[in-house]
């Protein structure tokens, strides 16, 4: 009897370590790829299997049959825990974090249950050493096959809400395996028979059909229709559209809504682009989708554009797609216009050019790595390529929602030498956004928008220099690639703003 | 925490430590696919070898020179660059490897520049004179180099995240074991920082630091001193400390620093590494580790450089040295006859190539030992990956293992995009002596392999990963700071000099760290200068 209940071990451990990785790799990518969430998972997770090992204690009465439904449990609880969160963040963000730390915790309990029990069962066959040597070496093998196996190959190739079935199943094909093994010293058979039945049954169709069920999660996540989805080697690009609404999602954020976007778009181009008349060459960093472009070309002394974007599949897309050359007014097209797929830090250390007026549209500093967009040392490189009179502006989050991630750029660009002219629009799809101008002279708001425009118009300007109290200035330190503050409060500000 | 989950802890730690052997028996029978390429170097050791053998060229031609500097390490490089600054420029610094720089040189591939040895320089003290002056004249020291904290060029301080400890699976920030570590254990961690704190502020009657960098500045109070007579391990248990987390940390700064297990550090050195700076842990660092540092040292020695050149006799005379030296590339020798000569090869190399040896350097040197360092440098197709923790940091340490974890070269690269990087693993042999070094003498294969099973406890798809592996070995690479080496009187002539000899070597000091060869080198130039009748303003 003592094989069959270490090859359980092993399969247990394996199932028991699976879950808590897939809570954390759901987590993560469904919050964001903050450096918190596989944290917390494994947090909670190590503390529920304290709780677990410590009331196992208290189980008594027949240790097979609780052992069996613990297995069931356990199958069914972790089997389903992907695809149930996965659906409730799609229906509801809200109660989506008690959800998933209630399931970790409460599968935390009964993996802690589980070794325990095993070890009480086997005891009265083995002598204590050897079975503490047997069970924890099986339990060891188990969890670390499961580490090597779950990057590798579960994750990407089954993917999380069918990796999380199958270690269901294999739970309870152990309890059902051990009711066969074990059938003798068991009395309530037929109950505990229709039990892992039941349990083998719903997660084996749950399998069959997870493919189904994801692309309709999926499709509730974005609400809209999917027109394009592709996963580049840099991001996750999604392309919806929902009556004559396009979005575009980059790992799942919302860059923009055809809806508002030239809110967006003019509040980032003109202000600057208006005081600069005698603007020669112009360069965008990052903003593959063209919609800057679109804006620049407006202004005919433009006479040269480039684009740097990492990403050479954004800027295809938007030089391709009839939709979306329609956004774009099939800016991407121009002749003005130079298009460079690279990182532009490297490509601005390597680059001896100057520019008159240089537009920053990064994606938020969510990460050390996008924090360097957003550094002391950025912004004196950038100092490098701007002519004496000329100007940039930068994208900066939001001055309502992340105040002090806001001034935390503005501290930095004055840090580094510029001086700020910091402004705000309201852009509905994502609130109140904000911007700085940064040059070497002071900025003045230009009298005349000399090109169309729907929404920064000139007695429009003026209140979008100004701070209303709750967005007003706060004393922040510059973020500098040796301390990278911005990241922390950024992830502080925005935590709190999509917390329950 | 609950005691179900120290208890889970403890399986963890065994999980981590359980090495690939159990991974090849959960991968199955699956044979392991073939180890990717990589080159074997190190310490040249077929041309140090030859020191022993008398079967060198002998001199064909005699060059003069005012000064001779044998050996182009950091000690070398600095008594040169001394010279040059003070308008000496009649020297000549004889290295014998194809490169100068020593245990401070890089590699370079297609990928990118990665060190071969020392790898970053923690700012320095305000007592560390000669190297603020050189860090501010190669621009990344800002403002006034005596300041308390002088500004830094930020490209060259090392960026956040700085460093990060796997330890139970998981990846936490800092070095101190916290995960599952309980209350009363991190108490101890609070008294121990306490205590150095206050060493660190501690100066005594004559205004000294207890523990100075350089460490010839420290206070001679014999309390202090009495310290390098136990080891640090022994210090801590003396001091009541018992917590695992503390004893690991410790040990780990004494192998990182020194090559050599706590068990066997000089209380005195250990402490001093914990008390010598108040930089906050900043570090400035390079993807070439400090070979940037060498760089600018070398340049204002250009052109009075010989490389692969082997001096393999001195004779020391009245009035002038004698240096045989021997040319590898064009084998042949020459013959250098200078009116000073500086020493900044190790000290063990002495009874091998001084023609008359003296007694009391003999003494000196009975005893030492090196550590023997094994470098290795990955390069990946792509950044490891972060299964659960903080992510990648410069400095990313494993608690369970026996080398010291790896830095990436391309973290201080300006770029946000993912790409191909190289990383730096690093193993002192603290356990090994020189006289059986089986393990050092490993193939690189062997090596290779052993890199591996050790990084494929965080990273398991590290082996799909890496598309080279590069060796690189150090047999002595560092005096070990065993008790009683530092202040039992071992090192005083050495310090000293003679007439006509000055030693510049981090052996001098006793602690190889950047600092220490720096001073040295500065302080034989000075003398040196001084004994030329060349007047120059200290740096020190
Ligand atoms: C793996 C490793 C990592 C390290 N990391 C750090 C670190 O991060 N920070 C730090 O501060 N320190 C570090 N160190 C310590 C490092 O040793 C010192 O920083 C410094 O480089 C020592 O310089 P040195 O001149 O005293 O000695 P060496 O570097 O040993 O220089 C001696 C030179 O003499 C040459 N030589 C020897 N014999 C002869 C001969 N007969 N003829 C001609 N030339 C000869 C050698 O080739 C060599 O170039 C590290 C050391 C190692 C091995």
């Amino acid at each position: 009897m003592q094989r069959p209940l270490l090859v359980s071990v092993f399969i247990v451990a394996s199932c028991g370590l699976a879950y808590e990785l897939i809570a954390g790799a759901l987590a993560s990518y469904l919050l964001g790829d903050s450096v918190m969430q596989f944290s917390t998972v494994i947090g909670v997770y190590l503390f529920a299997m304290g709780i677990g090992s410590w009331l196992s204690k208290h189980v008594v009465g027949n240790l097979l049959v609780r052992f069996i439904q613990i297995e069931l449990l356990v199958g069914l609880l972790g089997g389903l825990s992907a695809g149930l969160l996965f659906l409730l963040f799609t229906l509801h963000a809200g109660p989506f974090r008690f959800a998933l730390y209630g399931l970790v915790l409460l599968i935390g309990i009964l993996v802690g249950l589980e070794i325990p029990l095993i070890m009480r069962i086997l005891k009265r066959e083995v002598a204590f050493k050897e079975l503490v040597a047997q069970v924890l070496s099986f339990d060891y093998i188990g969890a670390l096959a499961v580490s090597v196996l779950f990057p590798l190959l579960l994750a990407p190739h089954l993917g999380l809400v069918r990796s999380a079935l199958l270690f269901g199943l294999l739970n309870a094909l152990v309890a059902a395996w051990a009711l066969w093994l074990f059938r003798a010293q068991i009395g309530a058979l037929a109950v505990l028979r229709a039990q892992c039945v039941a349990v083998i049954a719903l997660l084996a169709v749950g399998f069959g059909f997870a493919g189904t069920f994801v692309s309709l999660a999926e499709a509730n996540l974005y609400n809209e229709d999917i027109v394009h989805a592709e996963s580049s080697a840099y991001q996750r690009i999604v392309v919806t559209r929902w009556r004559d609404e396009t979005r575009l999602y980059l790992n799942h954020n919302l860059q923009f809504s055809s809806r508002d976007e030239y809110r967006y778009h003019e509040a980032l181009v003109h202000p600057g682009l208006a005081a600069l008349p005698g603007a020669r060459n112009v360069l965008v960093l990052g903003g593959g989708d063209g919609m800057a472009v679109r804006e620049i070309l407006k202004y005919p002394q433009v006479e040269s554009i480039t684009l740097v974007d990492l990403d050479p599949r954004m800027t295809e897309l938007f030089s391709q797609s009839p939709l979306l050359r329609e956004l774009n007014g099939g800016a991407l097209a121009s002749p003005k216009l130079r298009i460079v797929n690279a990182d532009a830090l490297q490509w601005l250390e390597a680059s001896p050019e100057t520019f008159d007026f240089v537009v920053a549209d990064f994606p938020d500093p969510s990460n050390h790595s996008l924090g360097k967009l957003y550094s002391t040392a950025f912004y004196r490189l950038l100092k490098q390529h701007v002519a004496e009179t000329g100007r940039i502006v930068v994208q900066a989050t939001s001055p309502l929602y992340a105040r002090e991630s806001f001034w935390t750029v503005v501290a930095t660009l004055e840090a580094a030498g510029w001086q700020t002219a910091p402004y705000h629009a309201l852009v509905p799809s994502f609130g109140e956004w904000g911007f700085i101008l940064a040059s070497r002279r002071e900025y003045r708001p230009p009298t005349t928008i000399p090109v169309a425009t729907r929404f920064v118009t000139p007695d429009a300007l003026p209140a979008l220099f100004h701070f209303p109290a709750d967005m007003a200035r706060i004393p922040a330190e510059p973020n500098r690639l040796d301390n990278q503050n911005l990241v922390r409060v950024f992830e502080r500000e925005w935590g709190r703003v999509q917390a329950p | 925490m609950g005691q179900g989950a120290g208890a889970l802890m403890r399986r963890r730690d065994f999980l981590a430590a359980t090495s690939a052997a159990a991974a090849l028996a959960a991968c199955g029978s699956k044979a392991a696919p073939p180890l990717p390429p990589g080159t074997l170097s190190g310490a040249n050791d077929v041309l140090g070898h030859r020191l022993r053998r008398p079967d060198l060229p002998v001199p064909t031609e005699t060059r003069r020179a005012a000064v001779a500097i044998v050996g182009g390490g950091i000690g070398g490089l600095s008594a040169a660059w001394k010279l040059a600054r003070s308008g000496c420029d009649d020297f000549l610094l004889l290295e014998m490897e194809s490169e100068a720089g020593g245990n401070s040189r890089a590699g370079r591939n297609e990928v990118s520049a990665h060190p071969l040895g020392a790898h970053y320089l923690p700012l320095p003290p305000r007592e560390a004179r000669a190297t603020r002056q050189l860090l501010a004249e190669l621009g990344v020291l800002q403002g006034d180099p005596d300041a308390a904290h002088p500004a830094y060029d930020e490209k060259y301080l090392c960026h956040a995240p700085q460093e990060r400890l796997y330890t139970n699976g998981y990846w936490q920030e800092g070095l101190w074991p916290t995960l599952g570590v309980p209350a009363t254990e991190r108490a101890q961690y609070a008294r121990f920082q306490d205590a150095v704190a206050g060493l660190r502020q501690r100066r005594d009657p004559a205004g000294r630091r207890a523990f100075a960098l350089p460490l010839a500045l420290s206070s001679r109070d014999p309390q202090l001193l009495a310290l390098d007579r136990l080891t640090m391990r022994d210090w801590l248990l003396g001091e009541g400390y018992t917590a695992p987390g503390l004893f690991w940390l410790v040990d780990y700064a004494c192998r990182d620093d020194y090559g050599t297990a706590a068990t066997q550090t000089s209380a005195w050195a250990g402490l001093h590494y914990f008390a010598c700076r108040d930089g906050e842990g900043q570090v400035l660092t390079a993807p070439e580790g400090n070979a940037w540092l060498a760089r600018g040292l070398a340049r204002a020695a250009a052109g009075r450089v010989l490389q692969n050149a082997l001096v393999f006799r001195v004779e020391q005379g009245r009035k002038e040295s004698v240096c045989d030296v021997y040319l590898a590339a064009e084998n042949r020798s020459i013959r250098v006859i200078a009116r000073e000569l500086i020493w900044a090869a190790p000290q063990f190399l002495i009874p091998h190539v001084f023609a008359a040896q003296r007694p009391e350097w003999l003494a000196g040197i009975r005893g030492a030992e090196y550590a023997p360092w094994i470098v290795a440098n990955l390069t990946l197709s792509a950044a490891p990956q972060t299964r659960a923790g903080q992510p990648l940091a410069w400095d990313n340490v494993l608690h369970d293992s026996a080398a010291l974890g790896y830095v990436v070269a391309t973290h201080q690269q300006l770029r946000y995009a993912p790409a191909p990087t190289v990383i730096t693993w690093y193993r002192a042999l603290h356990e090994e002596t020189a006289g059986h070094q089986r393990q050092l003498l490993q193939s690189r294969d062997a090596w290779a392999a052993q890199v591996l099973a050790d990084l494929a406890r965080p990273h398991p798809e590290i082996r799909e990963l890496a598309t080279r592996i590069d060796i690189h070995r150090h047999a002595h690479a560092m005096i070990r700071p065993l008790p009683g080496r530092l202040w039992g009187g071992r090192r005083r002539d050495f310090e000293r000099g003679g007439a006509g000899i000055q030693f510049a070597h981090a052996d001098v000091s006793g602690l190889s760290l950047f600092e220490e060869a720096n001073y040295r080198g500065v302080l034989a130039a000075e003398r040196t200068l001084a004994r030329l009748g060349v007047s120059f303003a200290s740096s020190l």
